[in-house]
């Protein structure tokens, strides 16, 4: 039973809430473009959202980051490179460590503003109540495992982790077996994150997808859209030749 | 096709660049950019505009997109104004452009709606009997009643059909005029001018019905009886355009900015053209910032100011220099030269009536009406004259009724204004004095209650005698208590001796120094002088209603006149005030009365009829003694309020309904059994006591009204004053009245009026209000009807603001069950045509008709005050008491009468004001336009008004402002009457007929007509008594001119010959109530002012979600720092206001803006919005008028005396309410009333000793 369980959900639920996530948000996309969007509460209230915004932000992008790297990455590009396991584990502890500390300061002002600020708190859909507090309860449980994972700081642990997540990409549910035995918060942690993968398309989560980051590799200062198919005049221009 | 797929497209997303690189052109999708260009589509555009009570007149667009209203902008296509004048457009507020929420608000009434009890006892009812007997079988049994009445104003409502609904009432109709008389169904809808068919459509019903309509203006306050009193006029104002040609405005408790938001940016431009203005107001209002001195008076001390700016005019303009122009302009156009007979009065001589032709030997050679012909002395030839153009040239001759400077016989006159030169002896006259009464909250002086002042008088022969006269003008100037050297007391030469009504003397009464006094006084005079008459005065009800409002009024009137400033473009008195003047008035009332069936139709006067039948005078505490003047002459001046208005409903003077205790379909046959023409039985059974007048026993269950509809009104949410009188007697539902009753307190019953020691509670049998809205009217009504919104129907709106009619169109169909009022009414007729054959049948019916103004009978009764019922003379129909007209009936052809134009428009033809002519023509013309009945019947052939456009072009054909044809014949017959050529003024557009569509195309200016007294012209703005002024067509007053001396019995009677300061009066409402319910919070005593709102759509819709968020969401009021300190009362807190009338609760705004020692409660917040219950009443919180009291005042109930004869919304009693005190206090607990009326709370417990309370 309890290799059943672990293999649905670390087997198999992974790949359900990828899938949701990804097509979820293409056909939102598509079809609710006007809902499409962070449902920022900075109009309502500034007050709280200036360090609770930024420090959550910036400690989740950090986190998100650090996950992905550190998760996906094959063991094999780190050797390559001359990174230790133990000190990949002391590097993700400090720097998990810290990023997870802003994000959970940020995300408990965000919390205690959405649920307390009157405002706020009559604008709150049911969902963007449940998505903070599912964050606020997500972030809490990744420093919590920093605990148990200052008893294993060889990294032999996140080994385990690293080859469930490359089984993952490598399409082999079967790699659920190697944390069947990993400590109870860490799996709550794993659970917790993917089921948020799974409720981003119902979400404001999924403004992820629009972050703009764009702006920061664009050339020029003026962006001028064309109607749809390139003008006359466009193409024309193109064909005039700058004057020296 | 997918917008995820679409933006896959890094490589070619950049398309090119320009600027070196700095800019770049991309293809990517665009089509989010649809959302924002559809935000603004629409597929059409409709023209309608706000059409029940806002002023503005503003035409709107209305856009509709997939059959839904969705918003509204301003219409900017009036026509052009001259060069060098500003353009009116864009016209309209954000007030008006959140109208659209309501269409498809949870607000909107959506079905035909009963009280469920009601509902149930009808059906079972029905299920029996015939209509009109189900109807008696539940009103006749008073418990069955009492199930629904009791519960007005509780919910209850279902849903029913419209053909159910309309039977109910029509069953109740055809009961109340078979068992008790037609006069017993009663409609009250306001504010003709802004949605004319609508308001047509039920007086429609009403007048074919017997019915009785209920005037508004006189109603809210808004009517200045001022007006009628000086100019014979209802109200006639400059349109706002006007103010571009002043040279000196004063806003004088007028709000411009805020409450004629379209018009002020008239305002803003004549200040960039260098104009000055003054704003005279307690509160630093809206328009304060626009002035450049602002006058903080005290509130309602108003005449106190104006008296000593007068006093500064007359010194400096009239005394000490002779302004030419001022002096040549009040020689002929006013009342200043006339003669005053002056009687001894014990051992003192007071000022009489003015001097008639009469009192001479021979009567001066004149023979028609020498009762009415005024007299004065000629410069030129030292003799006695009589000028042309006073009432008695009105009427019974032709030819002499004009303001030329020639006598009777034709000769050229100079009047003489001051008798000093000719002087036989300088008289001391007696003046009375009234600020020195005592009032706990405004100051007085102790001067004493006669001043006896100096003027020069002249001995003259009369019939009776030799006599002493003197000049208007000399007792006037002496009223003012100008020095002129002749001596005596109470008389200044400096502005600085407290003496009546010095700047000095009006210091002290009204808190505003001295030198802004004469500042002001002297700049506006001088303006006027060097400008002829380019000064004005903008005034707004803050004036109007207080209970001596006469006097603030006439003292801004005498200003403008000293100064020749009415009829003068840019100058003139601007009172806009509710009025919203019908233009095309004598075209509608024929549609609105049935004018074309029958003759006259029933019209009463609201407040006494409010007065009477909400038992408001049961708990009347002003004496008459209070207000007597000391100098009265002698007469019965006992009594109680009540008592001097049946005296006038039976002298003629106003009219009552109910109308007899007998069903006048009754008197008829009575008559004809007596073999009497009626209006001699009539006289005869009522001096023997036969018959009697409603109005002495209003008690009487014979004499409620039984029946009421209202339609376009607030009338319990917003209008009726003394709301908790209403609830406890009219509707005899729960109501929060604390006040004693007359007697309780040993205070004086009435003497006239029958007493009943249990008043009745629960008049009505059944309220019908049609609304769009579920407003606070609604919820107390037995029946609402849903209505369609202003951008539902079609119909028409003009306003004194602007000179444009335009339409209302529907964008929409009536949405839900909607139906328009035509609709509506249309078919309660053709129900109650259907169910009245059950008791009715072509029936006569007995109509009384007070004496009417702008009719011959309006010179009834010359001398003398002469009531038939104290035996003085005998009753005669439409001389000594009302006129008397038997009128037919048809009431099984209701119906066909309501939807066609009846015959008596071709027979009697057409008129207005005094003015009659032919309309068969028009007549002709309509049979064409909309077609004429086919249907075998008695309508058989006439033009058809089925539809509301139908009723529109009938309105636009019959008026002279939108038929040039009808403008000619107009002024031709006013030609008639003055012997002058008027015709000049109209015949350029002769040929001009405005249609329902063209006005739906574009807003048109509308055609001069003699029914008003400004010009429509390409060289002039309109502005009122221009025609007067500019081609000598008198003011319909005794004198024929502005009249400035009112010599009535009773205007000298109650001190208001001439224009005095009359400190407020005290309703006493606060000490029997102040100290019995503790709550424990401090309590502070302040004047309660409801000023017109600013977060509402004109005065009545402050509902509106945009509105209430916009506000504070719910109800408020206004204090100031000082006062809430004092009280203990923070910014926003819950607050009680209360007195003996009731209670009301709020929340505090505390503000700067506020004078000390007032609150201000923008009218007409809703019931039915965020309102908790009260801790006095233990009922729901109350509207503004829970707290306010109507008391009316005797001189407004004249009659039959030239411009003081009664006219429908024109004379009568007004509904003051600002004398009234509040105590304001924190309330300790809010309740919600939140929970099933059995566990409700009980209002707070009566303190057991006063003690406990301090």
């Amino acid at each position: 039973m309890r290799e059943f369980v672990n293999y649905l959900l670390f087997g198999w639920y992974p790949y359900v809430c990828i899938t949701v996530l990804i097509l979820g948000s293409i056909i939102r996309f598509d079809r609710e473009q006007y809902t499409w969007r962070s449902k920022s509460s900075q109009f309502l209230r500034r007050r709280q959202m200036m360090w609770g915004s930024n420090l959550f932000h910036i400690g989740v992008l950090t986190l998100l980051v650090g996950h992905f790297i550190g998760l996906l990455t094959p063991i094999g590009v780190f050797d390559t490179i001359g990174v230790t396991r133990d000190f990949k584990q002391v590097m993700a502890l400090v720097v998990g460590g810290i990023a997870g500390v802003m994000a959970f300061i940020g995300c408990t002002l965000l919390l205690h503003r959405r649920l307390i600020d009157p405002r706020i708190r009559k604008t709150s859909s049911w969902a963007d109540l449940t998505v903070l507090s599912l964050l606020w309860l997500q972030i809490a449980l990744g420093l919590m495992t920093t605990i148990w994972t200052l008893d294993h700081l060889d990294g032999k642990e996140m080994l385990k982790f690293m080859g469930w997540a490359q089984g993952l990409y490598r399409l082999n549910p079967g790699a659920a077996d190697l944390i069947l035995d990993a400590y109870f918060i860490y799996k709550l942690h794993i659970v917790l994150g993917l089921t948020l993968f799974l409720i981003t398309p119902f979400t404001r989560l999924v403004h992820i997808w629009s972050a703009p980051i764009w702006y920061l590799g664009r050339r020029g200062y003026q962006v001028v859209r064309s109607s749809g198919r390139p003008t006359a005049r466009v193409a024309a221009r193109r064909n005039v030749q700058p004057a020296e | 096709m997918s917008h995820f797929l679409d933006r896959l497209t890094f490589f070619n997303r950049i398309e090119g660049d320009f600027a070196d690189g700095h800019g770049i052109t991309t293809n990517e999708d665009r089509r989010w950019e649809d959302g924002y260009r559809k935000r603004w589509q629409h597929d059409k555009i409709v023209r309608s505009t706000h059409g029940a009570n806002c002023t503005g007149s503003c035409s709107w667009k209305i856009y509709v997109k997939g059959g839904i209203v969705t918003w509204e902008t301003q219409q900017t296509d009036y026509p052009r104004t001259r060069p060098d004048l500003p353009n009116h457009e864009p016209r309209g507020c954000s007030r008006g452009a959140s109208y659209s929420w309501y269409l498809y608000s949870g607000n909107r009434v959506k079905y035909p709606l009963v009280r469920s009890r009601l509902l149930k006892l009808w059906r079972d009812a029905r299920a029996l009997r015939a209509p009109v007997a189900a109807w008696a079988s539940i009103v006749e049994n008073p418990a069955k009643r009492a199930a629904y009445t009791k519960k007005r104003g509780l919910g209850g409502f279902v849903r029913a059909t419209w053909d159910e609904v309309t039977e109910i009432i029509a069953a109740g109709n055809a009961y109340t005029a078979k068992t008790y008389g037609p006069d017993r169904v009663i409609g009250f809808s306001p504010i003709p001018a802004m949605s004319m068919v609508s308001y047509a459509a039920g007086s429609r019903y009403l007048s074919l019905l017997g019915g009785v309509c209920m005037s508004f203006y006189d109603w809210y306050c808004d009517l200045p009886p001022a007006s009628p009193q000086t100019w014979g006029e209802q109200t006639d104002v400059p349109e706002s355009a006007d103010w571009y040609n002043s040279g000196f405005l004063i806003i004088w408790g007028s709000n411009v900015p805020q409450t004629r938001t379209p018009d002020a940016h008239f305002y803003t431009e004549v200040r960039y053209k260098g104009a000055k203005s003054v704003v005279i107001c307690p509160d630093y209002s809206e328009a304060s910032k626009f002035a450049d001195l602002w006058i903080s008076v005290k509130q309602g001390t108003d005449a106190a100011l104006a008296m000593a700016m007068g006093h500064v005019i007359l010194r400096e303009f009239h005394i000490d220099r002779k302004a030419k122009y001022f002096e040549d302009y009040v020689r002929q156009y006013t009342d200043l030269p006339m003669l005053v007979r002056l009687v001894k009065q014990g051992d003192q001589l007071v000022p009489d009536r003015l001097l008639r032709t009469s009192d001479f030997e021979g009567g001066l050679g004149e023979t028609n009406n020498p009762d009415w012909k005024t007299v004065a002395f000629d410069e030129t030839s030292g003799a006695v004259v009589v000028p042309t153009g006073s009432v008695g040239f009105r009427w019974g001759e032709k030819g002499k009724w004009n303001l030329e400077e020639r006598n009777a016989a034709g000769a050229e006159t100079r009047l003489r204004l001051s008798l000093d030169d000719i002087k036989d002896e300088v008289a001391a006259v007696a003046f009375p004095y009234f600020g020195n009464r005592e009032h706990d909250h405004f100051a007085g002086t102790d001067h004493p209650s006669v001043l006896v002042r100096n003027v020069p008088a002249k001995r003259v022969k009369l019939k009776d005698g030799e006599a002493l006269v003197a000049s208007v003008f000399d007792l006037f100037v002496a009223n003012y208590g100008v020095d002129r050297g002749f001596g005596g007391e109470h008389v200044a030469r400096s502005y600085d001796e407290n003496v009546p009504y010095t700047p000095a003397w009006a210091e002290r009464i009204s808190g505003v120094p001295r030198d802004q006094i004469i500042q002001t006084a002297r700049e506006f005079a001088r303006n006027a002088e060097k400008t002829n008459g380019r000064s004005m005065i903008i005034i707004g009800a803050a004036m109007n209603h207080w209970f001596h409002c006469d006097m603030n009024y006439r003292g801004v009137i005498n200003m403008l006149v000293m100064c020749g400033c009415i009829g003068q473009s840019g100058g003139g008195w601007s009172h806009y005030v509710g009025q919203e003047k019908l233009r095309p008035q004598s075209g509608w009332l024929p549609l609105a009365f049935g004018l074309d069936w029958s003759r006259p139709p029933r019209q009463q006067n609201s407040t006494s009829f409010f007065y009477a039948h909400t038992d408001q005078w049961r708990y009347e505490t002003l004496n008459i003694g209070e207000i007597l003047s000391p100098t009265a002459p002698a007469g019965p001046w006992d009594g109680t309020l009540i008592d001097y208005n049946v005296r006038a409903e039976r002298m003629g003077w106003l009219p009552s309904a109910p109308q007899l205790e007998t069903n006048p379909l009754e008197v008829a046959k009575q008559a004809a059994t007596s073999g009497k023409e009626v209006k001699d039985y009539v006289a005869g059974a009522l001096k023997s006591g036969e018959l009697k007048l409603s109005g002495h026993d209003p008690d009487n269950p014979k004499n409620w009204p039984r029946n009421m509809f209202v339609w376009r009104s607030n009338l319990l949410g917003s209008s009726g004053k003394g709301h908790e009188y209403f609830l406890k007697h009219l509707l005899g539902t729960s109501h929060g009245v604390m006040g004693k009753q007359l007697g309780e307190m040993g205070t004086q019953k009435p003497s006239d009026v029958v007493w009943h020691d249990e008043a009745p509670e629960g008049k009505l049998d059944l309220l019908v209000t049609l609304d769009f809205r579920m407003s606070t009217t609604c919820v107390y009504s037995d029946i609402v009807l849903p209505t369609a919104t202003w951008y539902e129907k079609n119909d028409l709106n003009t306003s004194d603001m602007h000179p444009f009619i335009h339409p209302l169109t529907g964008a929409v169909d009536p949405l839900w069950e909607a139906r328009s009022d035509w609709e509506i009414y249309r078919a309660i007729a053709r129900k109650f045509s259907e169910v009245a054959p059950e008791v009715l049948g072509v029936e006569k019916d007995v109509v009384l008709t007070p004496i009417l103004h702008d009719t011959p009978a309006e010179i009834a009764q010359a001398i003398d005050v002469k009531d038939w019922q104290r035996g003085e003379c005998e009753p005669v129909a439409g001389k000594t008491m009302p006129s008397v007209t038997v009128v037919e009936r048809d009431y099984p052809n209701l119906y066909k009468r309501f939807t066609s134009l009846g015959p008596l428009m071709s027979k009697l033809g057409n008129g207005g004001k005094g003015m009659a002519w032919n309309t068969e023509h028009e007549v002709d013309f309509l049979k064409r336009l909309n077609g004429v009945v086919t249907d075998e019947g008695p309508t058989k052939g006439l033009p058809k008004i089925e539809t509301d456009i139908d009723a529109a072009e009938v309105i636009l054909t019959l008026a002279p402002e939108t038929n040039g044809e009808v403008a000619v014949k107009a002024w031709a017959s006013l030609g008639g009457f003055t012997g002058r050529e008027h015709t000049h003024l109209a015949i350029p557009k002769a040929d001009e007929k405005i249609r329902f569509r063209d006005v739906v195309a574009q807003p048109r200016k509308i055609i001069s007509s003699p029914i008003w007294s400004g010009l429509e012209s390409e060289k002039v703005c309109y502005n009122a008594g221009y025609t007067n002024v500019h081609e000598l067509i008198p003011w319909r007053t005794l004198t024929g001119r502005q009249q400035l001396y009112q010599d009535h019995l009773w205007m000298r009677a109650f001190g208001e010959a001439l224009c005095v300061y009359r400190p407020p009066i005290d309703t006493r409402s606060v000490k029997p109530v102040i100290h019995t319910k503790p709550n424990g919070e401090k309590q502070i005593v302040l004047n309660f002012i409801t000023p017109h709102q600013k977060w509402g759509i004109h005065s009545t819709y402050t509902d509106n979600l945009l509105m209430l968020t916009l506000s504070r969401g719910g109800p408020i009021v206004w204090i100031s720092e000082k006062d809430a300190r004092m009280a203990g009362i923070v910014d926003n807190d819950w607050i009680e206001a209360y007195n003996s009338n009731g209670a009301l609760v709020a929340r505090a705004v505390v503000s700067q803006r506020v004078k000390q020692g007032m609150c201000m409660m923008y009218h007409a917040q809703e019931k039915i919005v965020n309102v908790p219950g009260s801790e006095m009443t233990g009922q729901r919180g109350g509207i503004h008028n829970s707290v306010t009291r109507i008391v009316v005042k005797p001189t407004h109930m004249i009659g039959g005396y030239a411009q003081q004869s009664y006219g429908f919304n024109y004379y009568g009693t007004i509904g003051t309410n600002r004398d009234e005190f509040v105590i304001i206090r924190k309330m300790a607990k809010v309740d919600w009333l939140d929970r099933p009326t059995a566990d409700q709370p009980q209002p707070l417990s009566v303190a057991p000793r006063i003690e406990a309370a301090e």
